[in-house]
């Protein structure tokens, strides 16, 4: 028993010593080269994001230059601006538009005054206990739901629901089904994409600034001003990219508590569902992506995709 | 700056409006799972377990539950490997375009869902050939959840800097050594993280799985978002929004105790 054992183990030996050597080979081949390593590393990622992705974003892309049969449904290849007139010259589509980057900066605007004095709270005036406490108060709503939070505030909104219910006594309702609705639902659920930035950015502001800046002789609201702000901006510029671009895809919460209001996001669905409109719903949407990479390009400058 | 009281007492106090603007909608729902009438009436008149019982039985949700579940493993598994692999290469090396490969990572959650949904369904269908399914939903799922394993992993990596495993090398060990004693270890509670994140973000995700899962797979979001508009399902998917905003406390007390230190502040 034992001497079998013994066999085993020097025969294991002698397979993991040349498994050895060949690893440590490797691994001295791979130090050596360092672009071979960056190779590895990236390959496989790039694969997939840079051509996969990136392949079917320009596919989606190509689409929108072909336009469909209205009576077979089939798609016709030919090269042709169509879409784009529509979309450019029907007024309904430029309201849609104009709509959806207006409920878009609103939800942003909003999410932003919400989020920063939390932020600050908890990256300057807790203690680390309570800090961590609170991320995790901030974390949580993120796992409930999407679809749930969009139908409670439904359920909140609605005739004799809870905001009635908590503010007619103040002598105003329920808002009622429609972008103000919308606009408060799509702000409550990006709301934690904008404090975690803010909060990360203001937790990296070293406390040794502000106090410089005291010392020199500036007041609270000066030190804000010229200290706190400039330095926490990119963080808020990277929860903005969230709530940005969340609510310009977004199709459900204004069908959960929108009213008949349309935004960019219900044009591209209705044309893949209903009208079976692939080219057009492709040249829809490249509406959002040419508004996002416009934002993107313009926020780069501030540092913020480094905030992320 | 020392902060006068007045502004830490305002700033608390935004913080907690902030906390019940945050928690009173879910509150709302849980309480309203035990509400008797089933179109929800505020305040309930009486409360009732009776919506709980038939949730249980209910098998339609159970499925979905249990098809969400793998596709966010899955998902979160690719963007673990995938998210490091460029967090390595983007934090470790400095090459022509760089930049350019750091906004593609972040393309998938930049672009608004929809784009994403429907791009990926028109290459499944028409460029590649695939039916949409249970793979089509994972590769999806995967796409976007890169970005958030990538955010934490490269953020520890950049606080880390190289020395530790300039140090490990001067002392002998390999490129593979060093990652399994040195880097590795370090890099845990940030792949936890990242990949919880990954995981709940796949998990809740109900936009590109529209396009992409196909009529057969039914996730969870999906099968609540079929429900929701039902009357007499409608207290059911208030059950399991319920049990979810419970449940979910579970992942988060994980991440907190194995990690020892806040999982938040990246995305």
């Amino acid at each position: 028993m034992t001497a079998t054992t013994t066999e085993q183990t020097s025969a294991d030996r002698g397979v993991t010593t040349a498994v050895r050597r060949r690893k440590r080979a490797a691994a001295a081949y791979l130090h050596r080269h360092p672009r071979l390593r960056l190779g590895g590393l990236l390959s496989a990622p790039f694969f997939w994001l840079g051509v996969a992705y990136l392949g079917a974003l320009g596919a989606l892309f190509i689409a929108a230059f072909w336009t469909t049969d209205t009576f077979t449904g089939e798609i016709i290849r030919s090269w042709t601006l169509d879409n784009f007139r529509t979309l450019l010259t029907e007024d309904v589509y430029r309201t849609i538009t104009i709509r959806t980057i207006w409920v878009a900066a609103l939800v942003t605007v909003v999410d932003a005054v919400i989020a920063f004095p939390m932020a600050y709270y908890m990256a300057k005036v807790a203690s680390p206990r309570t800090q961590k406490l609170l991320v995790v108060a901030i974390l949580m709503p993120l796992w409930a739901s999407y679809l749930v939070k969009a139908y409670a505030w439904r359920i909140m909104f609605s005739e004799g629901g809870a905001v009635d219910w908590a503010f007619n006594p103040l002598g105003f309702g329920s808002p009622g089904y429609g972008l103000t609705a919308t606009v408060i639902t799509l702000g409550y659920m990006w709301l934690p994409f904008m404090i975690l930035p803010i909060y990360a950015g203001l937790e990296r502001l070293p406390n040794s600034l502000m106090e410089a800046s005291s010392d020199l002789g500036a007041r609270p609201f000066r030190t804000f001003r010229t200290v706190v702000l400039p330095m926490a901006f990119p963080a808020v510029v990277a929860g903005s990219i969230f709530t940005f671009s969340l609510t310009l895809g977004d199709y459900i919460a204004v069908r959960i508590v929108g009213g008949t209001n349309q935004l960019l996001g219900n044009v591209v669905y209705d044309n893949i569902g209903a009208a079976n409109n692939l080219p057009f719903a492709a040249a829809m949407a490249t509406v959002p992506v040419v508004i996002m990479l416009i934002y993107l390009s313009a926020v780069r400058r501030t540092g913020a995709l480094e905030n992320l | 700056m020392t902060l006068s009281r007045t502004t830490r007492v305002v700033l608390l106090a935004a913080l907690l409006l902030g906390l019940a603007v945050v928690y009173i909608p879910l509150l709302v729902v849980v309480v309203n799972s035990f509400n008797v009438d089933a179109t929800f009436a505020w305040p309930p008149d009486e409360l009732t377990t009776e919506w709980w019982r038939k949730a249980v039985d209910n098998t339609g949700a159970r499925d979905a539950i249990w098809t969400s579940v793998q596709a966010g493993l899955f998902a979160t598994a690719i963007a673990l490997v995938l998210g490091t692999l460029a967090a390595f290469a983007l934090a470790r090396f400095r090459f022509f375009g760089r930049d350019a490969v750091s906004l593609l990572v972040i393309l998938p959650i930049a672009l608004p869902g929809i784009v994403t949904g429907i791009a990926l369904n028109n290459a499944f269908r028409t460029v590649i050939g695939i039916e949409l399914g249970f793979l089509t939903l994972v590769i999806a799922h995967a796409t976007f959840c890169i970005v958030v394993v990538f955010n934490n992993v490269i953020a520890r990596l950049r606080r880390l800097g190289g020395n530790f495993e300039e140090a490990s090398m001067d002392l002998g060990a390999d490129t593979f050594t060093t990652f399994r004693l040195v880097t590795f270890p370090m890099l845990r509670s940030a792949l936890l993280a990242g990949g919880l994140l990954a995981f709940a973000l796949s998990f809740d995700e109900i936009i590109v799985t529209t396009f992409t899962a196909g009529a057969e797979v039914q996730t969870l979001p999906i099968w609540i978002f079929n429900n929701l508009f039902r009357p007499n399902q409608a207290p059911i998917v208030n059950v399991v929004g319920s049990a979810l905003i419970i449940l979910s406390i579970v992942p988060i007390y994980l991440a907190q105790r194995l990690s020892g230190e806040t999982s938040g502040g990246r995305i």
